[in-house]
């Protein structure tokens, strides 16, 4: 197990940057998710730490070993690198039965029959497939090929499981299930995980922290609870969970707090920066009152079983969007009362 | 430095094997038409435009030309009704039983054509055991009537018919199956349906398939070889044959000017279908879920009935010829039950030392062909495609000529280079060698597009998953990528065996006494009037044909999209 640091790294595809200057450390035995929208370079990111693609600039370090570095060109091989990955289509071998895929990383390494059908059962059995082993990929549902990956990938004892939108082939039911397998994993092996997807609900479930990345940067590395109370971007705060961003001024300091103008009314915000220019309104910031602070329209509700979503016009031309327990009508005028909004700098 | 260089050596062994690889299938593909290209540059020896000029305006050239281009051209009209109405009325309707009628409709393409004439001739003309038995035989003296232009035109029309057939139904296949039910929501019927949608859309493709058909005409040697030289009716291949034929090497210079005249116009095809495949590919983008089928409601039956009435007119019907020619004594009795004889198998199979010879030849030849190529092209194909180079690119976009390019161009360039081995005083030309160089040259792209397909579809990240496991490159190839495109590369080394198995137009220009192969020895039994003969190794191979494709058929549904030429 061990530390993934990336320093300075960049990655260009011709004259297209995928990456373009991301440093970071991915803690020994933590599980990090590499969270964005399609293009923004997590899969590069990832494809850069397995060794299948070479880093235009920066360097790449496992544990204490330097793994790539543009400047000195040393790109150690992916089958070099001891590095676990589960891909998008599982990839596993259509020739090879459930234990030969499995047990194919100790055929390279040349272990002793003895110890590879050892390792093969602990593996299957940390995967609950023992009465699977002697069948074909083609014969398995989609959880069970996606959990004969991730047995393949125990295996061999990596330094860091890699896990490119594992779960993005599998029905909604089945992702809930996969998910603890996953969480289940990472809990008994203690190994480093990095995982790639672009749902943000996965992210949360599942990782300790989330890098959010956009347009070849991480824009944002912190606790799944961080990055939704506390974004520091509209980026974030919008990709981020359901809410609105709003632009604020005259946002002043004082021993009692932050306070700043949006929507037209005077309110405390929660914020640790000295001049924030946006506030992020999440449902839970906006509560239906007829005495509130600012006055909006209703322009949609959608129902979501137990609570209705609102999406809102305020008096001051900002869309909104709230929760509220009972069914409105487009139309309706209502009042709001806002509470502590997060209010950061960065547009 | 020196961590650098064990620590990418995985990268490097793969980067030294594609430079190895690409490098022989260079010299093998690309040696001889670079060869050709050279003669017709420094004609003669020396740089000499007007004898290149001297050749083509010779009147037997100009006359050549005109009927191959007359030949093939027409014959590509008859090729465009027949494929064409197959290919919409297949691609498009409910009509049942389509698989067999695509199988049979591709049988006359896997048919050597050489052999094609011989079957034709054996059902029309006046010595015809077929019309004889039926008594419709006309009488003796009337002349064959396929001895002509119009049976040139006749028989490359047919035997070319699936090319068109596949090209315009593969383009067919990618039109949105939503575009047709849009204008079918839209009210519209039938031919309105199929000349403002479908037609419109599948027109490039269709040219593209009209182009390939015409080059493979103009190429054709085995019709108008049978056909048009007891006629006197020589077209550019035949020519060259006659040349090279009566008087040996010393014409090498003029039969080259020749070949690269043949060779100037086929290229000329070659651009136009590249031109036209191309754009297909662009204006069509969409989901192409189901395959169409429209209801033919009550004229479902009559259509079908006319199809396979088609098919009993342009296979069994010849087929049906050749074995009753096969199956007489001698040349020109009817066949009865009292004249029903074997001689003329057991005198082929068993006791003509030359035809056996021939057997050998072809089966050696092909084998060690289908063999050799595959092996080279199974990790070519996967690194040109791991390994994006420009020399890789170049080599991917002219792989195909030595296949596109007339068969008598190829045999033409295998001789200039092979005459005289560079730095020596030996010879491959009249050996057996070099016909082997040329069937490389030839079917190398038979076997390259297969496996080249197969792995493009294979999961890039089977590869990965076994690299990040650790397995390095040979255990990869080993473990991974053969098995994982061996059925492919099967049905390519197939397809290989098949055609090289039937090949006439290399050999013809090439092969000399112990050298022959199946395709020379029934083009000279026919040829020196042993027809029965003829007709029964015919027959032989047709059966071997017939089996092979049977074998890849039903094998078919395990192989990837694109391995098999007549599926998808």
């Amino acid at each position: 197990m061990a530390e993934l640091t990336l320093t300075d790294i960049a990655k260009h595809f011709g004259d297209a940057a995928a990456l373009k200057s991301v440093t970071t450390t991915m803690r020994d035995g933590e599980f990090l998710a590499l969270l964005g929208p399609s293009g923004c370079g997590k899969s590069t990111l990832l494809r850069l730490l397995a060794g299948f693609e070479h880093p235009t600039k920066g360097s790449i370090r496992i544990g204490d070993r330097e793994v790539a570095n543009a400047a000195s060109r040393l790109n150690v091989p992916p089958e070099d690198r001891n590095i676990g990955i589960v891909f998008q289509s599982y990839a596993l071998w259509p020739h090879m039965s459930v234990r030969r895929n499995v047990g194919y990383p100790l055929e390279i390494r040349r272990l002793s029959k003895a110890e590879r059908e050892a390792r093969i059962d602990a593996a299957l059995a940390a995967t609950a497939l023992e009465p699977y082993g002697d069948r074909m990929p083609s014969d398995l549902s989609g959880g069970q090929r996606q959990r004969v990956a991730l047995a393949r990938c125990l295996v061999s004892d990596p330094t860091a499981v890699l896990l490119d939108e594992p779960l993005a082939n599998l029905d909604v039911a089945l992702r809930a299930s996969m998910q603890a397998v996953f969480s289940d994993f990472h809990r008994r092996t203690t190994a480093t995980m990095v995982y790639v997807t672009h749902d943000q609900a996965e992210a949360m479930a599942m990782a300790d922290r989330i890098a959010v990345m956009n347009n070849g940067v991480i824009v944002q590395l912190d606790t799944p609870e961080a990055l939704y109370a506390r974004p520091r971007s509209r980026f974030v705060a919008e990709f981020i969970g359901e809410g609105a961003v709003v632009p604020l001024t005259g946002a002043t300091q004082s021993d009692t707090g932050a306070e700043a103008t949006l929507l037209g009314a005077r309110l405390k915000v929660e914020t640790d920066t000295a001049l924030p220019a946006f506030a992020c309104l999440r449902p839970e910031n906006l509560t239906i009152a007829e005495t509130g602070d600012i006055r909006a329209r209703v322009e949609r509700v959608t129902y979501l079983g137990g609570r209705y979503r609102l999406n809102l016009t305020a008096a001051s031309g900002e869309a909104l969007v709230t929760q509220s327990a009972t069914r409105l009508t487009p139309g309706d005028q209502i009042g709001l009362a806002l509470s502590a909004p997060w209010a950061f700098a960065a547009a | 430095m020196s961590l650098v260089a064990t620590n990418s050596s995985s990268s490097r062994s793969e980067g030294r094997l594609l430079s190895l690889a690409l490098a022989l299938a260079v010299l093998i593909t690309l040696a001889p038409v670079a060869r050709l290209f050279l003669e017709g540059i420094t004609a003669g020896g020396s740089l000499n435009p007007g004898f290149f000029t001297e050749v083509v305006a010779k009147p037997a050239t100009l006359s050549a030309l005109r009927h191959s281009l007359v030949t093939a051209g027409l014959g590509t009209v008859i090729s465009v009704l027949i494929g064409g109405t197959f290919a919409f009325l297949v691609a498009l309707t409910d009509l049942r039983r389509k698989g067999a009628l695509v199988f049979c409709l591709m049988i006359p393409m896997m048919i050597p054509p050489q052999i094609t004439a011989l079957s034709w001739t054996q059902v029309l003309g006046p010595s015809s055991v077929f019309l004889k038995t039926l008594g419709l035989a006309p009488p003796i003296g009337a002349p064959q009537p396929l001895y002509s232009s119009g049976g040139i035109i006749f028989l490359l029309g047919i035997q070319h018919t699936s090319i068109i057939f596949l090209t315009l139904r593969a383009g067919l296949r990618a039109i949105p199956q939503e575009v047709v039910e849009a204008a079918r929501i839209s009210g519209a019927k039938g031919f309105r349906i199929w000349g403002q949608i479908v037609l419109p859309l599948s027109l490039s493709s269709l040219l593209a398939g009209i182009a390939i058909t015409f080059v493979t005409a103009l190429g054709n040697f085995g019709i108008p070889a049978m056909l048009g030289i007891p006629a006197g009716y020589s077209t550019l291949p035949t020519l060259i044959y006659q040349r090279l034929a009566s008087m040996g090497s010393t014409v090498l210079a003029e039969v080259a000017v020749l070949a690269i005249l043949i060779g100037l116009v086929a290229t000329l095809g070659i651009l136009l279908q590249r031109f036209f495949q191309r754009r297909q590919r662009v204006h069509l983008v969409g989901s192409t879920g189901q395959p169409l089928a429209i209801p033919l409601s009550k004229a479902r039956l009559p259509v079908e009935i006319a199809l396979w009435a088609v098919i009993c007119a342009i296979l069994v019907l010849p087929m049906l010829g050749l074995l009753a020619t096969s199956l007489v004594p001698a040349y020109g009795v009817p066949l009865r039950l009292d004249t029903i004889s074997l001689s003329g198998w057991h005198e082929v199979l068993f006791r003509q030392p030359v035809t056996q010879r021939a057997f050998v030849n072809s089966f050696a030849l092909s084998i060690s062909a289908a063999t050799l190529l595959m092996a080279l092209c199974l990790p070519l194909a996967w690194l040109m495609d791991r390994h994006k180079t420009p020399l890789g690119r170049a080599f991917d976009s002219l792989l195909d000529l030595p296949y596109a390019l007339p068969g008598v161009v190829l045999a033409i360039a295998m001789i200039l280079l092979l005459i005289n081995l560079p730095f020596t005083e030996a010879t491959l030309y009249g050996t057996i060698w070099i016909i082997f160089l040329a069937y490389l040259a030839r079917f190398f792209a038979v076997m390259f597009r297969p496996v080249q397909s197969s792995l493009r579809q294979l999961d890039p990240s089977m590869d990965e998953a076994a690299q990040s496991v650790g397995a390095p490159l040979s255990r990869r190839l080993r473990d991974i990528i053969l098995p994982l495109s061996a059925p492919s590369a099967a049905a390519g080394a197939i397809l290989v065996f098949l055609t090289a198995f039937n090949e006439l137009t290399v050999s013809a220009l090439l092969w000399s006494s112990g050298t022959e192969t199946l395709g020379v020895v029934i083009f000279n039994l026919d040829d020196s009037g042993e027809t029965v003969m003829a007709s029964a190794v015919a027959m032989t191979i047709v059966f071997v044909v017939m089996f092979l494709m049977a074998v890849i058929q039903a094998t078919s549904r395990r192989l990837p999209k694109g391995v098999v030429p007549w599926q998808n």
